[in-house]
């Protein structure tokens, strides 16, 4: 297996035994990006000169002696992450030639982990979107089938990690973005509990949903990467005060015995792809092997959790975006008046998908239709997150696919929004209620495209999802597929 | 069109509200860390990502600002909820740079509060906190944005912490209103939250006003750009007039926002009904709710500085001061500080205000003396007191003495000895002088012998001119007016 294709705990065994270098790994990686790059587009900036230069530097630390949970490791940034001097677009035309003058509270953890940033990688535009197509920058395509979507909005770090041209990578996520394209592209995505990992540098997309996650080859990379990113930060007021576990030790134990899991029958329906049914059957028999007793639950508000996402993130979306006006930094197109600028520049800058979004968000906020379209999303997000709380006192995790199909073919639902949004409707119920959830790789369609399956676990519980998410991983021995190099 | 006997049956009464923004005393902004003090500074060079709204920015809010926001709705007399929280209110504009401002909406920090003035409570309906936005400059003579062809943005007032208070409609004429910013702006002054400087913008003013019609309420219009306490008289007279003419052509008040003209005298609309900004408020996401704490209020109401009606009370109960010394004296809370300081000093306090009022006052506006920085006076004035009480100088030259002393930073003392200006009490000495000025003066001795009371004055003048203003002037009349009398 080449370097490019090992998980980073791995790659961190060879290093500290002196088997490799930092530059081995670099290599090995910018190999794979020469090879795969042009077809599936992954990255919007690629920073290869700097890398070599962190490495050499990091090789410094590690004989000094300094302990760096991730020393020497590649990592890509979605590109929707603040680096410091480093252009960051969120794949939009509008941020063009935007260099922020800071790091991302998660950027700056993870370089002094000692990780090495070897690019920025692209989303759907302000990560709106389930396939990375509204990208600015050309859509990416998932490793396993070129002519397939990666999933979105992570759908860059998706398909870097799945297709060596990573180790580790960062997505967002803020009703699936970074579990449905860990699902379509074979490997591990976690959204942790909103506040657990500090939001300071994201650029907000929905404020009170978006969360940073790991997107990762197995499990254990996972919580290695979890561990250095999350953490009370003082300078984002939503992040949390913990005491963190140490997530590496949930990879240890295997025995699910008196783990009790739920599947939501509301998630079970006709629609449901044959082949993520399958993938569903399986995983219970899985679980139910490992210890576990697996029982059918019931979450009643399920179907009214989309419409409620699509009217509280537009919402925040209209507020958040409303700075990109032309005045202090990225794109301006003139006019003859300060209402031109801001017409011109909003109408050039932003794609379509952007625009209908900035558009209901407006509207819903508006007065005289504020209490029947926000007020009420908000009165109906309560009723969601009541439903998992009663559903958590009959079990400890639910099991749920990640999206009701495989990855699907370019262009086959960008004219269509509606079928697009469908593509979150398993993900975006945990994003209302702020807990946490994982994707790992549950098994293949008869095409052999992966198929993600989910499961959501308490506020906080992240320890206990890494724990069975790495039981079936370990059990499965699904995790070590990858498109290329083998 | 009403006939002339219909109208006078009107009554007609203005119904004004204000609504004044204060700029809290903070070191560092509402959100961040940034310096506050932005006057005078090079633009853009107390900002950060968070207060420029650099995408992936978030804010953390300033303790100290929670603090001085209390303080004040406390001393307005408010009620503080246990629970409150931000909204984002969104609207474009340049200065503006996240294009929201973080404010308080549907429960503001307190509510339900007075001021009284004169004795009449005027209801405070709420009091909030929120940011304050940057300014634009206009590269025109004027600074003004007609004729510029572009502007520039200078952020460094962005994300100042800034109270927004609002009134009930309880004031009643522009006066009350002008009286009411002056009490509030001595309010804040004196619990140490703001400066209160309206030139410089620290303390802002707009006004709602209506005319009520036989008690029923109009249709009020949003006065906007009053930046002066005259500023706020006259558009307020102003409007009312207008409004008042309207009404009485039988004509109707459009709602609108008004912005009032200085220098022309006059308030022109500046958007109407139709056109006022829909801010689509709701909870800013990236602030949690935050819940008031009852003992920091308690030890804010504990620690609270004394108010400036508490302080008036206490010069007239303690010192005997009169109505109008007091309302002189509580005209600045700087005048009140020092008045104080002296008080503590010398003891006093008549004698003291006196001095203060009549002499300082004038000597510290003549030489531009900023009366927070004038203590140094404090001793002078004492040595002054001394030496007019142990009959060293008399009233005039004390007085010629203090201001010498004020502006040239001289002990009074050794003004007195060097200019040899100690009162001359001798009798022998002042009578030579006296029958010499009446030889020289036999017109007035004439007329005052003839009946003329006048001329004694004129003769004690000359008298005292030809002391050069030393001599003890009870030992003069009383001479005088034995030689005089010797005359007759």
């Amino acid at each position: 297996m080449e370097l490019c294709d090992m998980p980073a705990w791995k790659l961190k065994e060879l290093i500290r035994k002196g088997d490799i270098s930092p530059e081995d790994i670099l290599d090995s990686v910018f190999e794979r990006i020469e090879e795969v790059e042009r077809d599936l587009n992954s990255y919007i900036t690629i920073l290869k000169e700097e890398a070599y230069n962190q490495a050499k530097e990091i090789k410094a630390r590690l004989q000094k002696g300094e302990d760096l949970p991730l020393g020497g490791i590649p990592i890509a940034i979605k590109d929707i992450l603040c680096t410091k001097g480093i252009e960051t677009t969120c794949a939009s035309k509008i941020l063009k030639g935007f260099y922020p003058p800071y790091d991302a509270t998660v950027v700056e953890r993870v370089k002094r982990a000692g990780a090495i940033i070897i690019g920025k990688t692209n989303l759907d535009e302000f990560a709106m979107g389930s396939s990375t197509e509204n990208s600015a920058f050309g859509p990416t395509r998932n490793p396993w089938d070129r002519e397939r979507v990666p999933g979105g909005s992570s759908g860059g770090s998706a398909a870097a990690v799945a297709a060596g041209e990573t180790i580790l990578a960062l997505g967002s996520d803020t009703g699936g973005s970074v579990r449905q394209p860990a699902a379509f592209c074979g490997i591990v995505g976690l959204k942790p509990t909103y506040g657990l990992v500090s939001r300071y540098g994201l650029i907000a997309y929905a404020s009170s949903l978006d969360q940073i996650g790991p997107m990762t080859k197995d499990v254990r990379d996972c919580a290695l990467l979890l561990q250095v990113i999350a953490g009370k930060d003082e300078k984002d007021s939503t992040s949390l005060k913990v005491d963190l576990p140490n997530y590496l030790e949930a990879c240890r134990h295997h025995d699910l015995s008196g783990i009790k899991i739920g599947i939501p029958r509301e998630y079970i329906s006709e629609s449901l792809d044959p082949s993520v049914a399958e993938v569903m059957e399986n995983s219970k028999r899985v679980f139910e092997k490992l210890g576990a007793t697996v029982k059918e639950i019931s979450l009643p508000h399920t179907e009214y959790a989309l419409p409620t996402y699509y009217i509280i993130a537009p919402a925040e979306a209209s507020s958040n975006l409303a700075r990109y006006d032309g005045v202090q930094y990225g794109l301006r197109v003139k006019g003859k008046s300060l209402r031109d600028m801001y017409l011109e520049t909003r109408t050039k800058g932003f794609g379509d998908e952007v625009k209908r979004r900035i558009m209901i968000g407006t509207y819903v906020l508006s007065a005289g239709y504020y209490d029947a379209f926000y007020l009420k999303a908000l009165k109906v997000r309560r009723l969601v997150k009541a439903d998992f709380d009663e559903a958590f006192k009959e079990v400890d995790y639910i099991l749920t696919p990640t999206s009701p199909t495989p990855a699907f073919k370019l262009g086959e639902k960008i004219e269509d929004p509606i079928l697009m949004y469908l593509s979150d409707v398993f993900t975006v119920p945990v994003n209302l209620a702020g807990i946490c959830a994982i994707s790992i790789n549950g098994g293949f369609s008869k095409e052999n495209l992966p198929i993600g399956i989910q499961l959501i676990g308490r506020a906080l519980d992240e320890f206990g999802l890494l724990k069975i998410a790495s039981a079936f991983e370990t059990e499965t021995e699904l995790q070590g597929c990858r498109p290329f190099g083998r | 069109m009403q006939a002339f006997w219909e109208v006078s049956l009107l009554e007609l009464k203005p119904v004004i509200g204000l609504e004044i923004h204060c700029q809290l005393l903070t070191k560092t902004k509402l959100f961040c860390s940034c310096p506050t003090d932005y006057v005078g500074r090079e633009p853009n060079s107390i900002v950060c990502p968070v207060c420029l709204g650099l995408p992936g920015s978030l804010p953390v809010l300033n303790k100290e600002a929670l603090k001085l926001a209390l303080r004040t709705a406390l001393a307005l007399n408010c009620e503080i909820l246990s629970k409150t929280r931000f909204h984002r209110k969104n609207y474009f504009y340049p200065d503006l740079p996240k294009a929201y401002q973080i404010s308080q909406y549907d429960i503001p920090l307190g509510i339900n509060g007075y001021l009284e003035l004169n004795g009449k409570r005027i209801g405070i309906r709420r009091v909030h906190m929120e940011e304050d936005a940057g300014k634009l400059v206009h590269p025109t003579k004027t600074g003004r944005i007609e004729g510029a062809e572009y502007s520039l943005v200078d952020f460094n007032r962005c994300g100042v912490p800034l109270i927004e208070i609002v009134t009930e409609p309880d004031l009643s004429s522009p006066e009350e209103a002008k009286t009411f910013v002056m009490e509030l702006r001595s309010l804040v002054q004196h619990i140490g939250v703001s400066d209160g400087n309206m030139e410089e913008g620290s303390l802002r003013c707009d006004a709602n006003i209506s005319i009520s019609v036989n008690g029923k309420r109009g249709v009020k219009t949003e006065i906007k750009n009053m930046n002066s306490f005259r500023a706020i008289e006259r558009a307020l007279a102003y409007e009312i007039k207008r409004q008042t003419e309207i009404i009485l052509s039988g004509g109707e008040v459009v709602q609108e926002t008004r912005h009032w003209d200085d220098s022309k005298g006059i308030t022109t609309s500046l958007r109407g009904k139709e056109e006022a900004h829909d801010y689509r408020y709701f909870p800013e996401p990236d602030l949690l709710p935050l819940i008031i704490d009852r003992e920091l209020v308690e030890e804010i109401r504990r620690t609270m500085p004394e108010l400036p009606k508490d302080r008036r009370e206490r010069w007239k109960r303690d010192y005997g001061l009169g109505d109008y010394e007091v309302s002189v004296l509580s005209s600045s809370k700087a005048l009140g500080d020092l008045f104080d300081a002296c008080v503590r000093e010398i003891g006093k306090p008549k004698e003291v205000s006196n001095w203060l009022q009549v002499e300082f006052l004038r000597i510290a506006d003549e030489c531009k003396l900023r009366i927070e920085e004038s203590y140094f006076v404090i001793p002078y004035l004492k040595e002054v007191i001394e030496l007019l009480e142990k009959g060293v100088v008399n009233n005039q030259v004390a007085k010629s003495v203090f201001e010498e002393a004020v502006k040239t930073r001289r002990e009074p003392l050794d003004i007195v000895k060097a200019k040899g200006l100690e009162q001359v009490s001798d009798e022998t000495a002042i009578r030579d002088i006296v029958k010499s000025v009446l030889s020289e003066n036999q017109d007035a001795v004439q007329s005052y012998l003839s009946g003329k009371e006048k001329a004694f004055n004129f003769l004690l003048g000359q008298v005292m001119r030809a002391t050069k203003g030393k001599a003890n002037p009870s030992v003069v009349r009383k001479v005088l007016e034995e030689e005089l009398k010797s005359l007759s």
